[in-house]
């Protein structure tokens, strides 16, 4: 819970890009965690496979930002999330 | 051979759906080809079968294809099916092969239209509705058949739609046989759920066994059913639209408005007959009907000056004969003259066609005059298919039509001699309006340039014709003239034959004579009045001009319905319903700003819009539990 508190706080307050993927993956691994847990706790092996799945799938969400990222770094020369706020209503 | 009836109607619609898709693809001939060619074979199968039904009639003289069940739905199961009968038969026969000679007709009339290919649509389009009306073995799928030809009237008055008075002229068509539709629809309906089957045999014959002579629900059906068939068939009260339907081409109008879709009415209480049995007092309304609007438009026919009005104000004239005839319970004899009809007025239509094409669309019959030598077809045609609209003796079909429903208008079943005289009166008139019309098209002195169109396909439709409306009459002889009633025997199967009646009633022979005299005091007057004797200009006088608008009904329905409506639309253009419809649209506007307001494009923003969004969920999730 924690975990995934410092993720989403990371998330709202820093501006650079890399730093907002890296609190996605906090939050990411905080639910993993939360799988665990609750795996043990109960005894059921279902949460260890989710978490196999998140591990896969937090994976492919990482190539996927870092190519937008560098898309974005390309495009406007810039890091910050803020800057490129061109849609608007 | 009998399981090729689906062919019938199947062909036409076939080639309207080939001609609409593809239409403004394929080349003139192709596409006359594919118009008059499926009308053709359409024709074909329909005789080929006639003569199979005739040779070895089938068990119970009808046959029933069931092709597939429409739909299913809560005990509902109309299905797509046909029936065939004499009656269908004889139908069939004129739809089709009046069609075709008229599909003919339009390669020529139409060459040079730039819709011509939409026409051919639209006609067979319209063809294949009309078989689905009368071959339709349910109400459902008749229903299906009579919107289908009142949309293809609509679609066809307003064929050269660049003009706006024949955009009006087609939703006035519409709009009128709308009220008569919703009537049908609401008996359709009674019969549906009072009855609990549409299929119309069963339908009848339950009717039959379950309602008494003159209940309620009888008379109520049998009523919205005429309600229905008056708005189809231009009866009185709803008879405004089919003067003003002569806007479209002259070839709709032979087809649509006179030989076929117009006797829709006549044939549905045909088929229905039983139900209007069971309805004395309906059935004496047809009759009524039909003699009031049989004298109203005849009187009206004799002051127009427009050639084809005065074939609508005729063609309204003559189903008044066939719904008279419907109303006294001479069923065949409402049949027979709706065959002869549909030969002698589309030879009458397609002739005024050669002549307004001759004088390049000039309607007008004071500005017509010594035609005679200049289009001898058309006169020939004008001359045969007058006579057999006006009932010269003995040599023309209109003659033995006519005199049948005038005798059985006294002799029938529920006749009286108020029809008689009814009928008579109205023979002096049609044989006056007639040769009116043939003498102030063909005779007098030369007042335009004509231009003879010379071309097999005016001559091969205008000559069958003739000579059907000469040798149509011969199928059905009555028994006072040594001849048999071929067509009355054949259908009495379907429609009840009428018993003779004791010496109270007028013979036969004495009808024909008085009939063979009112023609002559017709073409008497026509001549006094209109021949070579007379100044053939126009009159003016306030009862020709009464009767030219015809009797001032479309002025009388303006007052009473359009008017109001128009009155109450102008005051409650602003009222206090569209302030409730604009509050509305003002709403949506404000909630779009404050909406437009949230995207800021800032990504931070929105995850913090997706967090708060969850942690409002979870609460309102745990405070709910």
């Amino acid at each position: 819970m924690t975990l995934f508190a410092l993720g989403l706080i990371g998330l709202l307050t820093r501006r650079n890009l890399i730093f907002t993927l890296m609190s996605v993956e906090v939050m990411l691994n905080a639910s993993g965690l939360a799988f665990i847990a609750g795996s043990y706790q109960w005894g059921q092996p279902d949460g260890q496979i989710m978490f196999v799945f998140i591990l896969a799938m937090a994976a492919a969400e990482v190539s996927v930002g870092l190519a937008l990222v560098l898309q974005f770094q390309r495009r406007i020369p810039s890091l910050d999330a803020d800057k490129a706020s061109e849609m608007r209503g | 051979m009998l399981s090729l009836l689906w062919l019938i109607p199947a062909l036409p619609l076939a080639s309207a759906a080939v001609l609409a898709l593809f239409g403004t693809k394929l080349s003139h001939r192709l596409a006359a080809f594919l118009g008059v060619g499926s009308i053709g074979c359409s024709a074909m199968v329909a005789i080929l079968i006639a003569a199979n039904f005739l040779s070895s009639p089938p068990p119970g003289n009808h046959v029933v294809q069931h092709l597939w069940t429409w739909m299913n739905v809560g005990g509902l199961t109309p299905e797509i099916g046909f029936y065939f009968d004499p009656v269908t038969l004889l139908m069939v026969l004129v739809i089709t092969f009046v069609g075709f000679l008229i599909h003919l007709y339009s390669t020529e009339y139409m060459r040079d239209d730039k819709g011509f290919s939409r026409f051919f649509a639209y006609m067979n389009l319209f063809v294949a509705a009309m078989l689905t009306l009368v071959l339709a073995n349910n109400f459902l799928l008749l229903y299906l058949g009579w919107e289908g030809v009142g949309l293809c009237s609509f679609l066809l008055i307003g064929f050269w739609y660049e003009d706006p008075a024949n955009v009006r002229a087609a939703n006035k068509a519409f709009f009128v046989t709308r009220v008569g539709d919703t009537a049908m629809v609401i008996g359709l309906f009674l019969i549906a759920t009072r009855l609990h089957t549409l299929d119309i045999q069963e339908a009848v014959q339950r009717a039959a066994a379950e309602w008494p002579v003159g209940s309620g629900v009888a008379i109520a059906a049998a009523a919205l059913l005429l309600g229905g068939a008056v708005g189809k068939s231009a009866q009185l009260p709803l008879q405004t639209w089919l003067p003003d339907a002569m806007a479209g081409p002259t070839p709709t109008s032979a087809l649509i408005h006179a030989a076929t879709m117009v006797t829709a009415g006549v044939y549905l209480i045909a088929r229905t007959h039983v139900l209007f049995s069971l309805a004395p007092s309906v059935q004496m309304a047809v009759a009524v009907i039909g003699a009031a609007t049989m004298l109203m438009s005849a009187f009206s026919a004799i002051a127009q000056s427009d050639v084809k009005r005065v074939l609508a104000y005729s063609t309204m004239s003559q189903i008044g004969y066939m719904f008279m005839a419907l109303g006294v319970g001479a069923w065949s004899a409402a049949m027979f003259h709706f065959m002869t009809h549909a030969f002698f007025k589309a030879l009458l239509f397609l002739a005024a066609g050669v002549v307004i094409q001759a004088l390049h669309h000039e309607q007008d019959m004071f500005r017509m005059g010594g035609l005679r030598k200049h289009l001898p077809l058309a006169f020939w045609s004008f001359v045969i298919g007058g006579s057999a609209l006006s009932g010269l003796p003995l040599v023309t079909a209109g003659f033995f039509s006519k005199d049948l429903i005038i005798w059985q208008a006294w002799a029938g079943p529920n006749g009286s001699a108020w029809f008689w005289i009814a009928g008579i009166l109205g023979a002096i008139l049609t044989s006056f309006y007639t040769y009116r019309m043939i003498l102030l098209v063909f005779y007098g002195p030369e007042k335009s340039h004509a231009t003879n169109t010379k071309s097999l396909a005016f001559a091969i439709p205008l000559g069958t014709l003739c000579v059907l409306s000469v040798v149509g009459g011969y199928i059905n002889i009555p028994a006072d003239f040594g001849g048999t009633p071929l067509l009355s025997k054949f259908l009495s199967g379907v429609l009840p034959s009428i018993e003779r009646e004791g010496a109270a009633s007028i013979t036969e022979l004495g009808t024909t004579l008085s009939a063979s005299a009112a023609f002559l005091v017709g073409l008497a007057f026509a001549y006094l009045l209109y021949g070579p004797l007379k100044a053939r200009t126009r009159r003016d006088d306030p009862l020709l001009r009464f009767l030219y608008s015809g009797w001032g009904i479309d002025w009388l329905y303006d007052k009473v319905f359009v008017a109001p409506v128009r009155f109450v639309a102008g005051k409650s253009t602003t009222d206090l319903v569209d302030y409730i419809y604009t509050g509305i649209a003002k709403l949506a506007l404000l909630g779009n700003t404050a909406l437009g307001l949230t995207q800021t494009g800032r990504l931070r923003w929105y995850a913090m819009g997706i967090a708060l969004g969850f942690v409002v969920l979870f609460a309102v999730a745990v405070l709910i539990r």
